[in-house]
C-alpha cells in the first residue's frame, strides 16, 4: 500500500487527517482551512508558561495598553464569567485568554482582522480564583497582562 | 442542527457591533454522570463571523467558554440592511451559521 496512503488511514479523523491529505495532495489547502483548523496542542496545556511556548509567545512583554472591562474581580459563579478585554497596541493581531489556574489553561484565541476593533467581550468558565491572562499578538510581537478574578462557586463541574 | 443564535448587529457611529448569543452544552468533559463515567467534551471549536464576505471575526474556543456562548465585537464599517453571519462548529462535527440584519 501506498505508505502515505497507510499514513492517512492510521491517522484516523479529524483536523490530522485533513493535514494528511492536503499533505498527499488529496486536498486543496483552501479545503482544509475551510474545515476549520483548532489548534489541539494549545487547547491541552496546563500551565501559563506552557501555553506560551505551544502559541509561540515566548515571553510576553507586560503592557499597560491591555485592559480588562465588564470584568469582575469576584465571580459570583465560576461557570459564567463575563471577560472583556481591550487591546490598545496597534496592529493587534489576536486576543487569547488564559485562565491560569484552569484545567486546561486557554480558554479561546479570538483573530482580529484589518477593520476590527481589538476589543471583545465573552463569558468563560473559572474552576478556581485564578489569575486570568489576556495575551495579545500584535505586529507579530506577543504582549501581556493579567488580572485576578476570585471565585466563590467553581466552574469546570470537577 | 442546534438552536439558532440571537445576533445582533447594530450601528454606531461609523461601526457595527456585533453581540451574539449561542445556544450549546460547552461541555468541558470535566463532569462525570451520575454512574461515575465522564460526560465526554462537546463544545464549540471555531467560530467565523463575516459581513459582506470578509471575515470579521474568527475564534477557536476551547471548553473552557462559558454555557450557551457570549460574544460582543465590533468592526469599523457596515450599514443599515447589510448582513452579518455568524457560523460555529464544534469538536462533533456540528455546525449552525445565523445571520443578522444591521440595524
Amino acid at each position: 500500500m501506498n505508505p502515505q496512503r497507510r499514513e492517512v488511514l492510521k491517522r484516523g479523523g479529524g483536523v490530522a487527517l485533513l493535514a494528511a491529505l492536503a499533505a498527499a495532495g488529496w486536498l486543496k489547502p483552501e479545503q482544509v482551512l475551510a474545515a476549520e483548523a483548532w489548534n489541539k496542542a494549545a487547547f491541552e496545556t496546563k500551565s501559563l508558561d506552557e501555553t506560551l511556548k505551544v502559541l509561540n509567545g515566548g515571553t510576553p512583554a507586560q503592557s499597560k495598553d491591555i485592559t480588562f472591562f465588564s470584568t469582575p474581580d469576584i465571580a459570583e459563579n465560576g461557570a459564567v464569567v463575563p471577560i472583556g478585554i481591550t487591546s490598545a497596541i496597534p496592529k493587534t493581531e489576536s486576543i487569547a485568554i488564559l485562565v491560569e489556574k484552569n484545567p486546561n489553561t486557554l480558554a479561546a484565541v479570538f483573530d482580529i482582522p484589518a477593520g476590527t476593533e481589538s476589543s471583545l467581550s465573552t463569558r468563560i468558565k473559572m474552576g478556581q480564583t485564578s489569575n486570568v491572562y489576556a495575551l495579545v499578538k500584535a505586529d507579530g510581537k506577543y504582549y501581556i497582562a493579567g488580572k485576578e478574578i476570585k471565585v466563590t462557586l467553581g466552574g469546570c463541574g470537577g | 442542527m442546534a438552536d439558532p443564535m440571537k445576533i445582533r448587529a447594530n450601528l454606531v457611529g461609523d461601526s457595527t457591533e456585533v453581540k451574539v448569543l449561542m445556544a450549546h452544552e460547552m461541555e468541558t468533559g470535566q463532569r462525570k454522570d451520575a454512574q461515575g463515567k465522564t460526560i465526554p467534551a462537546w463544545h464549540i471549536t471555531n467560530v467565523t463571523a463575516t459581513h459582506n464576505g470578509k471575515t470579521v471575526l474568527s475564534a477557536q474556543w476551547g471548553p473552557a467558554v462559558a454555557k450557551n456562548p457570549f460574544l460582543s465585537f465590533k468592526f469599523k464599517g457596515g450599514a443599515k440592511g447589510e448582513k452579518v453571519q455568524v457560523s460555529w462548529i464544534d469538536n462533533r462535527g456540528d455546525k449552525r451559521t445565523d445571520e443578522a440584519t444591521i440595524a
